[in-house]
Protein backbone atom coordinates (compact mmCIF):
# COMPACT_ATOMS: atom_id res chain seq x y z
CA UNK A 1 0.00 0.00 0.00
CA UNK A 2 1.20 3.67 -0.63
CA UNK A 3 1.99 6.12 1.83
CA UNK A 4 -1.22 8.45 2.30
CA UNK A 5 1.62 10.94 4.27
CA UNK A 6 4.99 11.07 4.42
CA UNK A 7 7.15 13.39 6.79
CA UNK A 8 10.72 13.74 5.48
CA UNK A 9 13.42 15.49 7.83
CA UNK A 10 10.95 18.05 9.02
CA UNK A 11 12.25 20.98 10.90
CA UNK A 12 9.66 23.44 13.09
CA UNK A 13 10.88 26.05 15.08
CA UNK A 14 8.92 28.13 17.28
CA UNK A 15 9.98 31.79 18.09
CA UNK A 16 13.36 31.24 17.01
CA UNK A 17 14.13 27.64 18.80
CA UNK A 18 13.48 24.41 17.30
CA UNK A 19 10.84 22.16 17.96
CA UNK A 20 11.10 19.49 15.66
CA UNK A 21 14.11 18.71 14.01
CA UNK A 22 14.67 16.71 11.14
CA UNK A 23 11.84 14.53 11.73
CA UNK A 24 10.56 11.51 9.30
CA UNK A 25 8.45 9.25 9.39
CA UNK A 26 5.72 8.03 6.93
CA UNK A 27 1.97 7.20 7.44
CA UNK A 28 -0.18 4.15 5.23
CA UNK A 29 -3.54 3.82 4.33
CA UNK A 30 -5.24 2.78 6.98
CA UNK A 31 -2.42 2.66 9.88
CA UNK A 32 -2.42 4.42 13.32
CA UNK A 33 1.26 5.94 14.27
CA UNK A 34 1.32 7.03 17.29
CA UNK A 35 4.00 9.86 18.76
CA UNK A 36 4.71 9.25 22.05
CA UNK A 37 6.65 11.49 24.73
CA UNK A 38 7.15 13.86 27.67
CA UNK A 39 5.03 17.37 27.20
CA UNK A 40 7.06 19.61 25.37
CA UNK A 41 8.90 17.26 23.38
CA UNK A 42 7.49 18.82 20.26
CA UNK A 43 4.57 16.20 19.41
CA UNK A 44 1.40 18.79 18.85
CA UNK A 45 3.65 20.71 16.72
CA UNK A 46 3.86 18.09 14.35
CA UNK A 47 0.05 17.76 14.09
CA UNK A 48 -0.54 21.52 13.60
CA UNK A 49 2.37 21.67 11.19
CA UNK A 50 0.75 19.28 8.81
CA UNK A 51 -2.99 20.72 9.70
CA UNK A 52 -1.00 24.46 9.11
CA UNK A 53 -2.18 25.39 11.86
CA UNK A 54 0.92 26.59 14.11
CA UNK A 55 0.54 30.24 15.89
CA UNK A 56 2.31 33.17 14.00
CA UNK A 57 5.45 32.50 15.80
CA UNK A 58 5.73 29.13 14.44
CA UNK A 59 7.58 28.15 11.29
CA UNK A 60 8.46 25.42 8.80
CA UNK A 61 12.25 25.52 8.55
CA UNK A 62 13.31 22.64 6.45
CA UNK A 63 11.75 19.13 5.29
CA UNK A 64 8.65 18.50 3.42
CA UNK A 65 4.74 17.38 4.64
CA UNK A 66 3.72 14.92 1.53
CA UNK A 67 -0.09 14.53 1.55
CA UNK A 68 -0.30 11.95 -1.83
CA UNK A 69 1.43 14.55 -4.36
CA UNK A 70 0.97 17.71 -2.16
CA UNK A 71 3.92 19.19 0.04
CA UNK A 72 1.67 20.69 2.33
CA UNK A 73 4.69 23.12 3.77
CA UNK A 74 4.38 24.61 0.25
CA UNK A 75 0.93 24.42 -0.82
CA UNK A 76 -0.91 27.77 0.00
CA UNK A 77 -3.37 28.20 2.46
CA UNK A 78 -6.74 27.92 0.49
CA UNK A 79 -5.37 25.16 -1.21
CA UNK A 80 -4.66 23.76 2.22
CA UNK A 81 -8.24 24.59 3.19
CA UNK A 82 -9.86 22.82 0.88
CA UNK A 83 -7.88 19.34 1.76
CA UNK A 84 -9.02 20.21 5.86
CA UNK A 85 -12.00 18.62 6.61
CA UNK A 86 -12.64 16.76 3.33
CA UNK A 87 -9.21 14.81 3.08
CA UNK A 88 -7.44 15.59 6.78
CA UNK A 89 -9.69 15.22 9.74
CA UNK A 90 -8.46 16.87 12.86
CA UNK A 91 -9.53 16.00 16.68
CA UNK A 92 -8.44 18.14 19.53
CA UNK A 93 -7.22 17.42 22.99
CA UNK A 94 -10.67 19.35 24.13
CA UNK A 95 -12.66 19.00 21.39
CA UNK A 96 -15.30 21.25 23.16
CA UNK A 97 -13.20 24.07 22.38
CA UNK A 98 -12.83 23.34 19.20
CA UNK A 99 -16.77 24.39 18.38
CA UNK A 100 -18.02 27.90 18.29
CA UNK A 101 -19.70 28.32 21.92
CA UNK A 102 -22.85 30.00 20.41
CA UNK A 103 -23.67 28.06 17.83
CA UNK A 104 -25.84 24.61 17.79
CA UNK A 105 -23.22 21.08 16.92
CA UNK A 106 -26.19 21.09 14.10
CA UNK A 107 -25.01 24.84 12.41
CA UNK A 108 -21.58 23.46 13.07
CA UNK A 109 -21.36 20.04 11.31
CA UNK A 110 -23.75 21.52 8.58
CA UNK A 111 -21.48 24.33 7.53
CA UNK A 112 -18.67 21.57 7.18
CA UNK A 113 -20.95 19.72 5.34
CA UNK A 114 -21.41 22.98 3.13
CA UNK A 115 -17.39 22.96 2.68
CA UNK A 116 -17.66 19.88 0.44
CA UNK A 117 -21.06 21.84 -1.64
CA UNK A 118 -24.48 22.26 -1.63
CA UNK A 119 -26.83 19.81 0.73
CA UNK A 120 -30.62 19.73 1.29
CA UNK A 121 -31.09 20.67 5.06
CA UNK A 122 -33.19 17.15 5.31
CA UNK A 123 -30.53 15.03 3.71
CA UNK A 124 -27.93 16.37 5.96
CA UNK A 125 -29.96 15.56 8.91
CA UNK A 126 -30.40 12.15 7.93
CA UNK A 127 -26.12 12.16 7.54
CA UNK A 128 -25.83 13.69 10.70
CA UNK A 129 -27.97 11.47 13.08
CA UNK A 130 -26.66 8.28 11.22
CA UNK A 131 -22.87 9.94 11.35
CA UNK A 132 -23.61 9.83 15.38
CA UNK A 133 -25.27 6.82 15.80
CA UNK A 134 -22.78 5.22 14.26
CA UNK A 135 -20.54 6.21 16.50
CA UNK A 136 -22.25 4.95 19.35
CA UNK A 137 -23.66 8.31 20.21
CA UNK A 138 -27.66 7.66 21.79
CA UNK A 139 -30.21 10.15 21.19
CA UNK A 140 -28.61 12.32 18.20
CA UNK A 141 -31.29 14.31 17.68
CA UNK A 142 -30.66 16.17 21.13
CA UNK A 143 -27.10 16.41 20.58
CA UNK A 144 -27.66 17.92 17.18
CA UNK A 145 -30.05 20.26 18.92
CA UNK A 146 -27.36 21.37 21.72
CA UNK A 147 -25.11 24.21 22.27
CA UNK A 148 -21.32 22.58 22.79
CA UNK A 149 -21.74 23.90 26.47
CA UNK A 150 -24.63 22.21 27.18
CA UNK A 151 -22.57 18.36 26.48
CA UNK A 152 -20.61 16.83 29.19
CA UNK A 153 -16.69 16.68 28.39
CA UNK A 154 -16.72 12.72 27.18
CA UNK A 155 -19.79 13.60 24.81
CA UNK A 156 -18.06 16.97 22.90
CA UNK A 157 -15.09 14.67 22.37
CA UNK A 158 -16.74 12.02 21.00
CA UNK A 159 -18.94 14.76 18.56
CA UNK A 160 -15.53 16.01 17.98
CA UNK A 161 -14.58 12.86 16.53
CA UNK A 162 -18.17 12.66 14.74
CA UNK A 163 -17.28 16.22 13.40
CA UNK A 164 -13.82 15.46 11.94
CA UNK A 165 -15.37 12.41 10.17
CA UNK A 166 -18.68 13.87 8.57
CA UNK A 167 -16.49 14.19 5.10
CA UNK A 168 -14.77 11.21 5.35
CA UNK A 169 -11.38 11.93 5.55
CA UNK A 170 -8.70 9.45 4.83
CA UNK A 171 -6.43 10.68 7.36
CA UNK A 172 -6.89 11.86 10.67
CA UNK A 173 -4.78 13.54 12.76
CA UNK A 174 -5.76 13.27 17.02
CA UNK A 175 -3.87 15.47 18.94
CA UNK A 176 -3.99 13.55 22.70
CA UNK A 177 -8.04 12.74 22.26
CA UNK A 178 -8.20 10.48 25.35
CA UNK A 179 -5.81 12.97 27.48
CA UNK A 180 -8.60 15.29 29.11
CA UNK A 181 -11.63 12.91 29.30
CA UNK A 182 -11.77 9.87 32.85
CA UNK A 183 -10.78 6.30 32.38
CA UNK A 184 -14.40 5.46 30.91
CA UNK A 185 -14.83 7.82 28.31
CA UNK A 186 -11.32 7.03 27.15
CA UNK A 187 -12.02 3.54 26.33
CA UNK A 188 -14.99 4.93 24.26
CA UNK A 189 -12.83 7.04 22.36
CA UNK A 190 -10.06 4.68 21.48
CA UNK A 191 -13.30 2.35 20.29
CA UNK A 192 -14.32 5.57 18.05
CA UNK A 193 -11.55 6.04 16.52
CA UNK A 194 -10.77 2.65 16.20
CA UNK A 195 -14.20 2.56 14.26
CA UNK A 196 -12.90 5.56 12.44
CA UNK A 197 -10.32 3.26 10.65
CA UNK A 198 -12.20 0.36 9.99
CA UNK A 199 -15.94 1.88 8.64
CA UNK A 200 -13.83 5.32 6.80
CA UNK A 201 -10.86 3.34 6.09
CA UNK A 202 -8.79 6.55 8.05
CA UNK A 203 -5.02 6.19 8.53
CA UNK A 204 -4.31 8.08 12.00
CA UNK A 205 -1.75 9.94 13.29
CA UNK A 206 -2.09 9.99 16.96
CA UNK A 207 -0.10 12.52 19.54
CA UNK A 208 -0.46 10.61 23.20
CA UNK A 209 1.37 9.91 26.45
CA UNK A 210 -1.01 7.39 27.56
CA UNK A 211 0.79 3.66 27.01
CA UNK A 212 -2.33 2.06 26.97
CA UNK A 213 -4.27 4.08 24.33
CA UNK A 214 -0.98 3.66 22.37
CA UNK A 215 -0.78 -0.20 23.29
CA UNK A 216 -4.47 -0.76 22.18
CA UNK A 217 -4.80 1.18 18.69
CA UNK A 218 -1.50 1.72 17.02
CA UNK A 219 0.29 0.04 14.26
CA UNK A 220 3.95 1.88 14.51
CA UNK A 221 4.98 4.62 17.26
CA UNK A 222 7.63 7.02 17.00
CA UNK A 223 9.08 7.79 20.39
CA UNK A 224 9.38 11.66 20.56
CA UNK A 225 12.62 13.42 22.92
CA UNK A 226 13.43 17.06 22.49
CA UNK A 227 12.02 17.15 18.99
CA UNK A 228 13.55 13.80 17.52
CA UNK A 229 12.60 10.84 16.99
CA UNK A 230 14.86 8.42 19.18
CA UNK A 231 13.02 5.16 18.23
CA UNK A 232 10.24 4.14 15.30
CA UNK A 233 8.67 1.02 14.35
CA UNK A 234 6.27 -0.93 14.66
CA UNK A 235 4.58 -1.11 17.77
CA UNK A 236 5.02 -4.72 19.05
CA UNK A 237 8.85 -3.86 18.56
CA UNK A 238 8.87 -0.58 20.34
CA UNK A 239 7.34 -1.53 23.27
CA UNK A 240 9.03 -5.45 23.92
CA UNK A 241 12.02 -4.42 22.75
CA UNK A 242 12.79 -1.03 23.20
CA UNK A 243 16.13 0.14 22.60
CA UNK A 244 16.68 3.68 23.40
CA UNK A 245 17.09 4.29 26.72
CA UNK A 246 14.50 6.98 26.57
CA UNK A 247 11.79 4.45 25.10
CA UNK A 248 12.54 2.02 28.25
CA UNK A 249 12.11 5.24 30.83
CA UNK A 250 8.77 5.89 29.36
CA UNK A 251 7.65 2.57 29.95
CA UNK A 252 9.08 2.06 33.00
CA UNK A 253 7.03 5.58 34.71
CA UNK A 254 3.73 4.03 33.29
CA UNK A 255 1.14 2.77 35.85
CA UNK A 256 0.71 -0.43 35.65
CA UNK A 257 -2.83 -2.61 36.02
CA UNK A 258 -1.84 -6.44 36.27
CA UNK A 259 -4.59 -8.61 34.46
CA UNK A 260 -6.64 -10.72 36.92
CA UNK B 1 -45.63 24.22 24.89
CA UNK B 2 -45.79 24.58 28.66
CA UNK B 3 -42.53 25.65 29.14
CA UNK B 4 -42.28 28.17 26.54
CA UNK B 5 -45.15 29.90 28.15
CA UNK B 6 -43.31 29.47 31.90
CA UNK B 7 -39.98 30.70 30.45
CA UNK B 8 -42.08 33.69 28.64
CA UNK B 9 -43.34 34.43 32.19
CA UNK B 10 -40.31 34.30 33.59
CA UNK B 11 -39.02 36.81 31.06
CA UNK B 12 -41.50 39.10 31.71
CA UNK B 13 -41.10 38.70 35.35
CA UNK B 14 -37.36 39.74 34.55
CA UNK B 15 -38.12 43.30 32.62
CA UNK B 16 -41.01 44.11 34.91
CA UNK B 17 -38.42 43.77 37.93
CA UNK B 18 -36.09 45.67 36.18
CA UNK B 19 -38.55 48.12 35.13
CA UNK B 20 -39.47 48.89 38.91
CA UNK B 21 -36.19 48.85 39.73
CA UNK B 22 -36.60 52.41 38.03
CA UNK B 23 -38.52 53.80 40.81
CA UNK B 24 -35.61 54.05 43.28
CA UNK B 25 -33.59 55.25 40.96
CA UNK B 26 -35.61 57.82 39.55
CA UNK B 27 -36.94 58.88 42.96
CA UNK B 28 -32.85 58.94 44.50
CA UNK B 29 -31.06 61.20 41.52
CA UNK B 30 -33.92 63.94 41.71
CA UNK B 31 -33.70 64.08 44.66
CA UNK B 32 -29.72 64.71 44.81
CA UNK B 33 -30.24 66.74 41.94
CA UNK B 34 -32.76 68.97 43.86
CA UNK B 35 -30.36 69.16 46.84
CA UNK B 36 -27.44 69.55 44.61
CA UNK B 37 -28.98 72.34 42.94
CA UNK B 38 -29.56 74.16 46.19
CA UNK B 39 -25.97 73.59 47.44
CA UNK B 40 -24.99 75.18 43.91
CA UNK B 41 -26.24 79.25 45.62
CA UNK B 42 -28.25 81.29 43.76
CA UNK B 43 -32.07 80.22 41.96
CA UNK B 44 -33.89 80.85 39.29
CA UNK B 45 -35.27 84.36 40.66
CA UNK B 46 -32.18 85.70 41.01
CA UNK B 47 -30.09 84.52 37.62
CA UNK B 48 -33.06 85.85 35.50
CA UNK B 49 -33.11 89.11 36.46
CA UNK B 50 -28.91 88.91 36.81
CA UNK B 51 -29.44 88.53 33.11
CA UNK B 52 -32.08 91.22 32.65
CA UNK B 53 -29.02 93.35 34.04
CA UNK B 54 -32.49 96.03 35.52
CA UNK B 55 -32.33 96.98 38.98
CA UNK B 56 -35.24 95.30 40.64
CA UNK B 57 -35.99 95.90 44.49
CA UNK B 58 -35.81 93.21 46.80
CA UNK B 59 -39.30 92.74 47.16
CA UNK B 60 -40.36 92.09 43.47
CA UNK B 61 -37.42 89.32 43.66
CA UNK B 62 -39.34 87.85 46.88
CA UNK B 63 -42.72 88.28 45.30
CA UNK B 64 -41.12 86.13 42.08
CA UNK B 65 -39.63 83.66 44.61
CA UNK B 66 -42.95 83.15 46.54
CA UNK B 67 -44.65 83.10 43.06
CA UNK B 68 -42.34 80.06 42.04
CA UNK B 69 -42.70 78.73 45.46
CA UNK B 70 -38.88 78.67 46.05
CA UNK B 71 -39.44 80.40 49.29
CA UNK B 72 -40.69 77.47 50.92
CA UNK B 73 -38.38 74.80 52.78
CA UNK B 74 -36.46 71.92 50.21
CA UNK B 75 -38.34 68.97 50.87
CA UNK B 76 -42.06 70.37 50.67
CA UNK B 77 -40.48 72.02 47.23
CA UNK B 78 -39.40 68.71 46.21
CA UNK B 79 -42.51 67.10 47.80
CA UNK B 80 -44.73 69.36 45.88
CA UNK B 81 -42.69 68.38 42.52
CA UNK B 82 -43.14 64.57 43.07
CA UNK B 83 -46.66 64.56 43.60
CA UNK B 84 -46.87 66.92 40.36
CA UNK B 85 -44.71 64.21 38.57
CA UNK B 86 -47.18 61.41 40.32
CA UNK B 87 -50.10 63.53 38.44
CA UNK B 88 -48.40 63.55 35.13
CA UNK B 89 -47.34 67.08 35.51
CA UNK B 90 -43.61 67.88 35.31
CA UNK B 91 -44.62 71.55 36.18
CA UNK B 92 -43.76 74.88 33.92
CA UNK B 93 -40.24 76.14 33.33
CA UNK B 94 -39.09 78.88 35.48
CA UNK B 95 -37.97 80.74 32.62
CA UNK B 96 -40.05 80.60 29.91
CA UNK B 97 -43.30 79.43 31.80
CA UNK B 98 -44.14 76.70 29.42
CA UNK B 99 -44.58 73.54 29.88
CA UNK B 100 -41.67 71.08 30.64
CA UNK B 101 -42.80 68.63 29.08
CA UNK B 102 -43.69 69.85 25.83
CA UNK B 103 -40.93 71.81 25.58
CA UNK B 104 -38.45 68.62 26.29
CA UNK B 105 -40.51 66.94 23.79
CA UNK B 106 -40.03 69.81 21.01
CA UNK B 107 -36.08 69.68 21.84
CA UNK B 108 -36.54 65.81 21.75
CA UNK B 109 -36.99 65.39 18.15
CA UNK B 110 -33.32 67.23 17.31
CA UNK B 111 -31.62 65.12 19.47
CA UNK B 112 -33.29 61.79 18.41
CA UNK B 113 -32.27 62.65 14.74
CA UNK B 114 -28.95 63.72 15.85
CA UNK B 115 -27.92 60.30 17.61
CA UNK B 116 -29.93 58.77 14.92
CA UNK B 117 -27.45 60.07 12.54
CA UNK B 118 -24.35 60.05 14.16
CA UNK B 119 -24.75 56.41 15.71
CA UNK B 120 -25.75 54.91 11.81
CA UNK B 121 -22.61 57.03 10.47
CA UNK B 122 -20.43 55.59 13.61
CA UNK B 123 -21.51 51.74 12.79
CA UNK B 124 -20.68 52.53 9.19
CA UNK B 125 -17.11 53.80 9.43
CA UNK B 126 -16.12 52.01 12.78
CA UNK B 127 -17.48 48.46 12.58
CA UNK B 128 -16.01 48.02 9.21
CA UNK B 129 -12.92 49.55 9.51
CA UNK B 130 -12.53 47.47 13.04
CA UNK B 131 -12.65 44.11 11.58
CA UNK B 132 -10.46 45.32 8.19
CA UNK B 133 -7.42 46.12 10.61
CA UNK B 134 -8.00 42.79 13.17
CA UNK B 135 -8.17 40.71 10.14
CA UNK B 136 -5.03 42.69 8.45
CA UNK B 137 -3.30 42.57 11.87
CA UNK B 138 0.43 44.36 11.65
CA UNK B 139 0.12 44.96 8.22
CA UNK B 140 0.41 48.59 6.48
CA UNK B 141 -3.92 48.97 6.64
CA UNK B 142 -3.87 48.20 10.22
CA UNK B 143 -1.22 50.62 10.61
CA UNK B 144 -2.98 53.79 9.04
CA UNK B 145 -6.43 52.70 10.11
CA UNK B 146 -4.73 52.75 14.12
CA UNK B 147 -3.17 55.87 12.93
CA UNK B 148 -6.17 57.49 11.72
CA UNK B 149 -7.95 56.15 14.97
CA UNK B 150 -5.45 57.87 17.01
CA UNK B 151 -5.95 61.18 15.48
CA UNK B 152 -9.37 61.22 15.70
CA UNK B 153 -9.09 59.89 19.31
CA UNK B 154 -6.32 63.09 19.87
CA UNK B 155 -8.61 65.73 18.74
CA UNK B 156 -11.39 66.86 20.84
CA UNK B 157 -14.84 67.34 19.88
CA UNK B 158 -15.28 70.83 19.28
CA UNK B 159 -11.89 71.12 16.76
CA UNK B 160 -13.57 68.24 14.60
CA UNK B 161 -16.03 70.77 14.19
CA UNK B 162 -14.61 73.60 13.76
CA UNK B 163 -12.34 71.02 10.86
CA UNK B 164 -15.61 69.69 9.38
CA UNK B 165 -17.45 72.84 9.34
CA UNK B 166 -13.98 74.82 6.90
CA UNK B 167 -14.05 71.73 4.90
CA UNK B 168 -17.79 71.28 4.27
CA UNK B 169 -19.30 74.17 5.13
CA UNK B 170 -16.96 77.11 4.10
CA UNK B 171 -14.70 75.37 1.45
CA UNK B 172 -16.94 72.96 -0.35
CA UNK B 173 -20.02 75.14 0.42
CA UNK B 174 -22.20 71.82 0.89
CA UNK B 175 -24.38 72.08 3.79
CA UNK B 176 -25.08 75.05 6.45
CA UNK B 177 -22.32 75.65 9.43
CA UNK B 178 -25.21 76.54 11.42
CA UNK B 179 -28.00 74.58 11.70
CA UNK B 180 -31.11 76.50 9.90
CA UNK B 181 -33.41 74.29 11.89
CA UNK B 182 -34.59 71.09 12.74
CA UNK B 183 -33.56 68.87 9.21
CA UNK B 184 -31.36 66.27 7.84
CA UNK B 185 -29.09 68.72 5.96
CA UNK B 186 -28.45 70.72 9.13
CA UNK B 187 -27.60 67.18 11.36
CA UNK B 188 -25.22 66.55 9.05
CA UNK B 189 -22.31 68.28 10.18
CA UNK B 190 -23.10 67.69 14.08
CA UNK B 191 -23.70 64.06 13.47
CA UNK B 192 -20.61 63.69 11.17
CA UNK B 193 -18.55 65.52 14.10
CA UNK B 194 -20.11 62.79 16.48
CA UNK B 195 -19.16 60.15 14.26
CA UNK B 196 -16.08 60.79 13.73
CA UNK B 197 -14.32 60.90 17.50
CA UNK B 198 -17.06 57.48 18.40
CA UNK B 199 -15.15 55.69 15.30
CA UNK B 200 -12.14 56.82 16.01
CA UNK B 201 -12.81 55.43 19.90
CA UNK B 202 -14.81 52.07 17.97
CA UNK B 203 -12.39 51.07 15.60
CA UNK B 204 -9.61 50.06 18.13
CA UNK B 205 -12.47 48.41 20.18
CA UNK B 206 -13.93 46.70 17.77
CA UNK B 207 -10.53 45.51 16.36
CA UNK B 208 -9.70 44.62 19.78
CA UNK B 209 -12.98 42.47 20.13
CA UNK B 210 -12.27 40.83 16.45
CA UNK B 211 -8.58 40.39 17.31
CA UNK B 212 -9.67 38.45 20.37
CA UNK B 213 -12.18 36.26 19.06
CA UNK B 214 -9.47 35.36 16.55
CA UNK B 215 -7.62 34.04 18.69
CA UNK B 216 -9.43 31.35 20.82
CA UNK B 217 -9.26 27.90 20.17
CA UNK B 218 -12.03 27.51 18.06
CA UNK B 219 -11.07 29.40 15.29
CA UNK B 220 -8.34 26.34 15.08
CA UNK B 221 -11.17 23.85 15.10
CA UNK B 222 -13.26 26.17 12.26
CA UNK B 223 -9.92 25.81 10.39
CA UNK B 224 -8.96 22.28 10.79
CA UNK B 225 -12.18 21.59 9.59
CA UNK B 226 -11.94 23.35 5.81
CA UNK B 227 -14.15 26.18 7.14
CA UNK B 228 -13.20 29.35 4.42
CA UNK B 229 -11.96 32.49 6.02
CA UNK B 230 -14.73 34.42 4.92
CA UNK B 231 -17.00 32.03 7.28
CA UNK B 232 -15.07 31.82 9.91
CA UNK B 233 -15.36 35.75 10.33
CA UNK B 234 -18.68 36.59 9.31
CA UNK B 235 -20.68 33.65 10.75
CA UNK B 236 -18.67 32.35 13.62
CA UNK B 237 -16.54 35.50 15.26
CA UNK B 238 -19.01 38.19 14.20
CA UNK B 239 -21.31 36.44 15.90
CA UNK B 240 -19.18 37.01 18.87
CA UNK B 241 -17.45 39.69 18.94
CA UNK B 242 -20.69 41.05 18.50
CA UNK B 243 -21.75 41.47 21.37
CA UNK B 244 -18.72 43.42 22.50
CA UNK B 245 -20.16 45.65 20.08
CA UNK B 246 -23.67 45.99 20.91
CA UNK B 247 -22.58 46.75 24.28
CA UNK B 248 -20.09 49.47 23.20
CA UNK B 249 -22.85 51.08 21.00
CA UNK B 250 -25.45 50.89 23.88
CA UNK B 251 -23.50 52.99 25.77
CA UNK B 252 -23.31 55.67 23.19
CA UNK B 253 -27.08 55.85 22.20
CA UNK B 254 -27.67 56.63 26.35
CA UNK B 255 -25.20 59.38 26.06
CA UNK B 256 -26.70 60.64 22.62
CA UNK B 257 -29.91 60.51 23.55
CA UNK B 258 -28.82 62.97 26.83
CA UNK B 259 -27.55 65.58 24.19
CA UNK B 260 -24.46 66.54 23.27
CA UNK B 261 -24.09 70.14 24.92
CA UNK B 262 -21.10 71.01 23.11
CA UNK B 263 -21.59 69.71 19.89
CA UNK B 264 -25.70 70.78 20.24
CA UNK B 265 -23.98 74.29 21.08
CA UNK B 266 -21.87 74.69 18.40
CA UNK B 267 -23.95 73.93 16.18
CA UNK B 268 -26.56 75.43 17.47
CA UNK B 269 -28.53 72.81 16.94
CA UNK B 270 -31.93 72.83 19.24
CA UNK B 271 -31.63 69.29 21.11
CA UNK B 272 -32.03 68.86 24.59
CA UNK B 273 -28.01 69.04 25.68
CA UNK B 274 -28.31 72.21 25.00
CA UNK B 275 -31.80 73.03 27.08
CA UNK B 276 -29.70 71.24 29.87
CA UNK B 277 -26.74 73.91 29.72
CA UNK B 278 -29.48 76.37 29.41
CA UNK B 279 -31.83 75.57 32.76
CA UNK B 280 -28.46 74.56 34.50
CA UNK B 281 -27.27 77.73 33.86
CA UNK B 282 -30.42 80.19 34.67
CA UNK B 283 -30.92 77.17 37.88
CA UNK B 284 -34.44 76.02 35.62
CA UNK B 285 -35.23 73.45 37.90
CA UNK B 286 -38.03 71.63 36.42
CA UNK B 287 -36.18 71.45 33.13
CA UNK B 288 -33.38 70.05 34.76
CA UNK B 289 -35.44 67.54 37.07
CA UNK B 290 -36.92 66.40 33.66
CA UNK B 291 -33.56 66.38 32.23
CA UNK B 292 -32.27 63.80 34.38
CA UNK B 293 -35.28 61.63 34.57
CA UNK B 294 -34.73 61.73 30.95
CA UNK B 295 -31.65 60.26 31.70
CA UNK B 296 -32.30 57.79 34.19
CA UNK B 297 -34.57 56.39 31.75
CA UNK B 298 -32.86 56.26 29.16
CA UNK B 299 -29.77 54.42 31.00
CA UNK B 300 -31.76 52.00 32.74
CA UNK B 301 -33.79 50.87 29.44
CA UNK B 302 -30.73 51.02 26.76
CA UNK B 303 -29.26 48.45 29.76
CA UNK B 304 -32.20 46.63 29.90
CA UNK B 305 -32.51 46.35 25.56
CA UNK B 306 -29.21 45.21 25.95
CA UNK B 307 -29.52 42.34 28.31
CA UNK B 308 -32.28 41.17 26.44
CA UNK B 309 -30.25 41.34 22.83
CA UNK B 310 -27.60 39.26 24.80
CA UNK B 311 -30.15 36.86 26.45
CA UNK B 312 -31.28 36.15 22.49
CA UNK B 313 -28.04 36.12 21.30
CA UNK B 314 -25.64 33.99 23.99
CA UNK B 315 -27.26 30.88 23.97
CA UNK B 316 -25.27 30.53 26.98
CA UNK B 317 -27.21 33.38 29.25
CA UNK B 318 -30.06 32.33 27.65
CA UNK B 319 -30.00 28.25 28.62
CA UNK B 320 -27.98 29.28 31.58
CA UNK B 321 -30.91 31.39 33.42
CA UNK B 322 -33.32 28.93 32.25
CA UNK B 323 -31.73 26.40 34.39
CA UNK B 324 -31.14 28.33 37.63
CA UNK B 325 -35.30 29.12 37.61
Amino acid sequence: MSDILAVNDLTVSYAGDESVSGLSFSLKEGEILCIVGESGSGKSTILKAVAGLLSSDGEIRGGQILFGNADLTSISDSDLRKLLGSEIGMVFQNAGASFHPMRTIRDQLYEIQRTAGKMDRSVFEKKAEGLLESFGLANPKRILDSYPFELSGGMQQRVGIAAAMLLSPRLLLADEPTSAVDVMIQRRVVEELLLARKDYGAAILMVTHQMGVVRRMANQVLVLKDGRAVEYGPVDQVLRTPKADYTKKLLAAEPRLRRA
Amino acid sequence: MLACIRIFYIKMKYIGKRLLQLIPILIGITFLSFAMMRIAGSDAVEEMYNVRESAVSEQVIEAKRAELGLDRPFLVQYGSWLIGILHGDMGKSYISGRDVFMTFLSKLRATLLLSVLSLGLTVLISIPLGILAAVRQGRLTDKVLRGLSFLGNAMPGFFTAMVVMEIFGLKLNLLPVISTGVNLKSAILPALTLAISMSAKYLRQVRAAVLEELNKDYIKGLKSRGISDRIILWKNVMRSASLTIITLLALSIGSLLGGTAIIESIFMWDGVGKLAIDAINMRDYPIILAYVMWMAIIFVVVNLVTDIIYHFMDPRIRLGEGEDS
